[in-house]
């Protein structure tokens, strides 16, 4: 087994290019630069393309040019950059084209700070730009998932043509782990769709301007029923001690593994705790959540930010169990702070 | 968990605390560990401190992060008034006495101190002094093994000059024969 120590915005990239990116389109932001620079070393080494626009705008726009043509394309920023992106995540959903969007997370509003956060969630899971349309969004927790999911994520992207967007605290991108190097993707899906260069079949068009009422209607019932089988088929959660804990933390990121510690140290305490880690924030896991409600005695929402996957939990849990939250801002806190927080919730319930 | 082992390293950016960090997880994931490494990020890297924080366990790790390291290795005066009151009980604390113009408060801690710039400059090798830390503390404690440690030398110092690995290899083995001696 080749086990290689990486940080995790290194074995990210690295996953992309082994699921057959060929092209890369960024501009540099903290704390995501580390994608860039890799996909600077590796790519044209390999026959692809890398990048540095002028602007995110720009770099967007390639990447919707980039997949236009059927090439698995990809970029990299961080909050401010990603909000400059949502223009063109805009268009190439609803142009229906795969590529993989990262936002390695720090802190907002504005140019915000550049420690770790999960205050875009609401963007990454809401669509972000203007119009009806959702992005699938992957939350790895460990350098080893970050190099999974961007190979899943281009499967994804390709299976159902859509924008798929990996969203990871700034602290993973820096995390060092030993990472399972894997196998190179060989296997590609068909896609008549591109833009290919049309000689002896009718040309395609990428197009997302649709003037008539019907039309335009009809798009977005399109993309909906869309929706509906993604969100039939590709809701992924991991559970962690849930069968019999009164108090069921939900949490994602690296910030929920840091949680898997705090579990074992609350039921230390006597406090039987437990964790579910959405892997996907959209499609949003919510019968993992769900599931839990005949059994817990409270849902403990944890975040990096003031609060905001906690509406996709209390809408999961039909107000059937109450729903606390925890949240920090700025930093990834530290096991035994979380440990006291699940402590003291439970103390609150009388658990 | 139960053997799980969390070291931080700090100092001043260019002690060479980031790759003493590396380097012991290199080893121990060599060795068939489980390892993290993660940097101090942000605001702290500009305020004159850098450190990073290795888990080494047999098992899967969960929390690469901590409230309270078991050992703190710092390298200079301020890492030492940061992270004393945070070592774990009963933890261990290496203090670079060259850097380090005060004794530890504390008096649960294992302390081992070495004056690791004096014994880089007698070498010659100015920039050895982390590799010399480094030898010094994996021969009195044998988190990994120091025959392991230069087992994988060549590995962890993959694609450097042979001059770079020499002198990093020659640094270590001074700070193992220091410890021999000292501790």
């Amino acid at each position: 087994m080749n086990k290689v120590l990486m940080k995790g915005n290194e074995a990210l990239a690295e996953g992309a290019i082994l699921a057959g990116c060929r092209g890369f389109f960024g501009y540099p932001i903290t704390p995501s630069s580390e994608i860039a620079e890799y996909m600077a070393r590796k790519l044209p080494k390999i026959g692809g393309i890398f990048v540095q626009a002028e602007s995110e705008l720009a770099a967007i726009n390639m990447v919707y040019g980039g997949a236009s043509t059927g090439t698995r394309v990809m970029t990299a920023s961080s909050g401010p950059g990603l909000s400059l992106k949502q223009e063109g995540i805009s268009f190439i959903s609803e142009a229906e084209l795969p590529c993989l969007i990262v936002n390695i997370s720090r802190g907002g509003p504005g140019l915000g700070g550049i420690q770790p956060s999960q205050g875009d969630y609401f963007q990454a899971t809401r669509g972000g730009g203007h119009g009806d349309y959702h992005t699938m969004v992957l939350a790895p927790a460990s350098t080893q998932e970050m190099m999974d999911f961007a190979i899943l994520g281009y499967e994804l992207a390709d299976r159902y043509r859509i924008p798929v967007v990996i969203m990871a605290e700034g602290t993973l991108g820096n995390l060092m782990e030993p990472v399972i190097v894997r196998d190179e993707v060989t296997n590609f899906v068909e896609k008549p769709w591109a833009i290919s260069g049309c000689q002896g079949r009718k040309p395609n068009i990428v197009n997302t301007l649709h003037l008539t009422a019907e039309e335009l209607e009809g798009r977005n019932r399109h993309l909906f029923s869309k929706y509906e089988d993604i969100q039939m088929n590709e809701k992924r959660a991991e559970t962690f001690m849930v069968e019999d804990a009164d108090i069921v933390v939900v949490a994602f990121g690296l910030l929920a593994r840091v949680i898997k510690r705090s579990v074992i140290d609350a039921r230390k305490h006597g406090v039987k705790a437990g964790l579910i880690r959405p892997m996907t924030l959209w499609p949003f896991p919510d019968e993992h959540i769900k599931a839990v409600t005949d059994t817990c005695k409270v849902i403990l929402s944890m975040e990096i930010s003031m609060g905001q996957m906690i509406q996709d939990i209390r809408l999961a849990a039909e107000g059937r169990v109450p729903v606390e939250f925890y949240g920090r801002i700025g930093f990834l806190p530290n096991p035994e702070e979380l440990t006291r927080e699940i402590l003291a919730v439970a103390e609150r319930k009388g658990l | 968990m139960e053997d799980e082992k969390q070291i931080l390293f700090a100092g001043f950016g260019g002690q060479g605390v980031l790759s003493m960090g590396q380097f012991l997880a290199y080893a121990a994931m060599n060795t068939g560990k489980h390892v993290s490494w993660v940097p101090s990020y942000g605001a702290e890297m500009r305020g004159g401190t850098a450190n990073c924080l290795v888990t080494i366990s047999s098992e899967e790790i969960y929390s690469p992060l901590t409230e309270h390291p078991l050992v703190a290795v710092v390298l200079n005066r301020p890492s030492l008034d940061k992270f004393e009151t945070k070592v774990k009980p009963d933890g261990c604390l290496v203090i670079n006495t060259s850097m380090v113009d005060r004794d530890p408060k504390r008096t649960d801690l294992m302390v081992l101190k070495i004056p690791v710039n004096e014994l880089a400059e007698e070498m010659g090798n100015t920039r050895g002094s982390n590799m010399i830390l480094l030898g010094a503390y994996l021969e009195k404690t044998s988190v990994v093994k120091v025959e392991d440690a230069l087992q994988h030398f060549e590995v962890i110092y993959r694609g450097k000059k042979e001059k770079v690995i020499k002198r990093n290899r020659e640094a270590f083995l001074a700070g193992v024969e220091w410890a021999k001696k000292n501790w």
